[in-house]
């Protein structure tokens, strides 16, 4: 294993010390692990907080300021942080307008995030919860625990950060993120397994010559492992389920192409040439988009889809100011 | 009654039994779950484990009760996952359920795992067969109360306890995920042992091995 760390029981530690140096308007909590913006919105805002495993950022710890996430606790590499966490991070950054909790779908953020509900009810802050279950990948929802929530956690970090910064209340933002969950889809395909540091080793083999297609985001493997192809017939392969499950036509979309880590930028926008132009063929109008690495899996090469429905609400929205390490316009 | 019953020291005992274990096979459990899951599983249960000694070494306390209660607020805290709330919510409400007495008999233990493992249900929502440590738990404390009824002692009801969730455990292998992040390879996930299945086997064993020391 060759990584840039220290010993691999210290690499979270290590990282949030980096990341405090790195950015003086950030506050970390270093024993709770928790990431908080520097200066606290007005009294009365509505608060958004998130969290998950370590290993996707700059999901959530880069999305911590202006316009965005209020806080952010950090787990153990791609382990859900622990209910204490979030007690801590709403009762800190609750301004009397209650707290949004955004959650991925998967079972230990669910259940470590529903437990910290039960906490803050107990404390007596107002607390509202959001589950992103954007990927198309699981196709049979019958067997599974529903679909995970991937890439429009990003998307809906920054809408919702918007209008929580605009002053809306907590059912009002609650309602935004639930539009926005509703709209988003994404498909993501890994080349490449990744490394946990205290794991060593690659988690799943994947043979030169194959790719895995349906992938999470915690190096855990995917619905399908198919023979290597090329850029256009990945792009394809992304974006055929996500059309088949939505209809985007008929209104702007805002699509972000996704590196799972391990991939470099040229291969990036190499590939969201290829989705564009599949998009644009299939009448859908893309109006905004992102490309690069937002919500990693530590080394994996690879990458995701995600479309999102939007409106002018939503647009609007989403040019608002924001002000984070991982996404920084409008000021 | 009799005096078969395990003493908070005993239970201590158990605790720490458990954390050599899954210290000890925490490469293994984390192995299955690269297979079916992120990997994780033996450094959370490891890390949790320690969490809990490491508070217990320092002075424990006096009725059963507290002890579950402070095992269970540390492995909420400290492993993470899915594993830290099912894990967690299961010595909780073992605890809520023994009170405060200093030692459990056989009905006691039975009463308290069973309502940790409702507990897990609750929490999880878990049912036979989804491939989860209900398929080891289940099991294991149904066979530790058919024992007991039949006038066994702690000490062989725990053995029939532990042999039954080692088979809950082997059962899993040809199921097909229905929770968690196995449920996400479908098909794929069956051929695999499920890893909390297979720690729970362990906190089973380590309960059986602890009880039968005299």
């Amino acid at each position: 294993m060759k990584k840039l760390i220290n010993a691999p029981e210290d690499v979270l530690i290590e990282s949030l010390r980096g990341v405090q140096a790195a950015h003086p308007e950030l506050s970390v909590d270093f024993e709770n692990r928790v990431i908080y913006r520097g200066t606290p919105k007005a009294d009365g805002k509505v608060a958004l907080i998130s969290g998950g495993g370590s290993g996707h950022e700059p999901l959530h710890g880069g999305f911590v300021g202006l316009g965005m996430l209020d806080a952010a606790c950090a787990g153990e590499v791609f382990t859900s942080p622990t209910p204490d966490q979030m007690q801590a991070a709403t009762l800190a950054v609750n301004r009397g307008g209650g707290v949004l909790h955004i959650v991925k779908n998967y079972t230990g953020d669910v259940m470590n995030f529903e437990m910290a509900g039960e906490l803050a009810a107990a404390d007596g802050v107002e607390v509202a919860t959001i589950v992103t279950d954007d990927d198309v990948a699981v196709q049979d929802s019958t067997w599974t625990a529903g679909r995970r929530g991937v890439g429009v956690t990003v998307l809906l970090e920054k809408i919702v950060g918007a209008a929580a910064e605009e002053g809306r209340d907590l059912q009002s933002v609650l309602a935004l993120a639930q539009k926005v969950n509703d709209g988003g889809r994404s498909m993501g395909m890994a080349l490449t397994s990744c490394t946990v540091p205290a794991a060593g080793k690659p988690t799943f083999d994947l043979p030169e010559d194959q790719m895995e297609i349906g992938i999470g985001i915690h190096g855990e493997p995917g619905r399908h492992r198919v023979p290597l192809a090329p850029a256009r017939e990945i792009a394809q392969q992304l974006v055929e389920p996500i059309l088949a499950d939505l209809d985007f036509t008929g209104g702007p979309a805002i699509v972000m192409l996704n590196g799972m880590g391990g991939s470099p930028l040229i291969e990036l926008y190499l590939m969201y040439g290829e989705v564009a132009r599949i998009l644009e063929a299939s009448g859908v109008t893309i109006a905004r988009n992102l490309v690069g690495d937002y919500i990693t899996s530590l080394d994996m090469a690879g990458c995701s889809v995600t479309v999102l429905k939007a409106d002018d609400e939503l647009l609007g929205l989403w040019d608002a100011p924001v002000n984070t390490p991982g996404l920084r316009w409008g000021l | 009654m009799s005096d078969d019953t395990l003493t908070i020291g005993r239970l201590v005992e158990w605790l720490a039994a458990f954390r050599d274990a899954v210290t000890e096979q925490r490469a293994w459990l984390t192995e299955l779950d690269s297979a079916i899951g992120d990997a994780d599983h033996g450094a959370n249960m490891a890390r949790g484990m320690a969490a809990v000694m490491d508070k217990l070494d320092q002075g424990h306390p006096a009725t059963v009760d507290e002890l579950f209660k402070s095992v269970g607020m540390t492995l909420v805290s400290s492993v993470g996952g899915a594993s830290g709330p099912l894990y967690g919510t299961f010595f909780l409400r073992m605890g809520m359920s023994a009170g405060a007495v200093p030692s459990l008999d056989g009905p006691a233990l039975a009463a308290s795992l069973r309502a940790g493992l409702d507990g897990i249900v609750a929490r999880g929502k878990a049912e036979a067969g989804d491939k989860t440590m209900f398929d080891a738990v289940s099991p294991a404390i149904d066979a530790l109360d058919a024992a007991l009824a039949s006038g066994s002692s702690i000490a062989d009801a725990t053995r029939a306890a532990a042999d039954a969730a080692l088979a809950g455990r082997d059962a899993t292998v040809p199921l097909v995920a229905r929770k968690g992040r196995a449920s996400y390879l479908g098909e794929r996930s069956a051929g695999h042992l499920d890893p909390g299945a297979a720690s729970s086997a362990i906190l089973f064993e380590t309960l059986a091995e602890t009880a039968s020391r005299t």
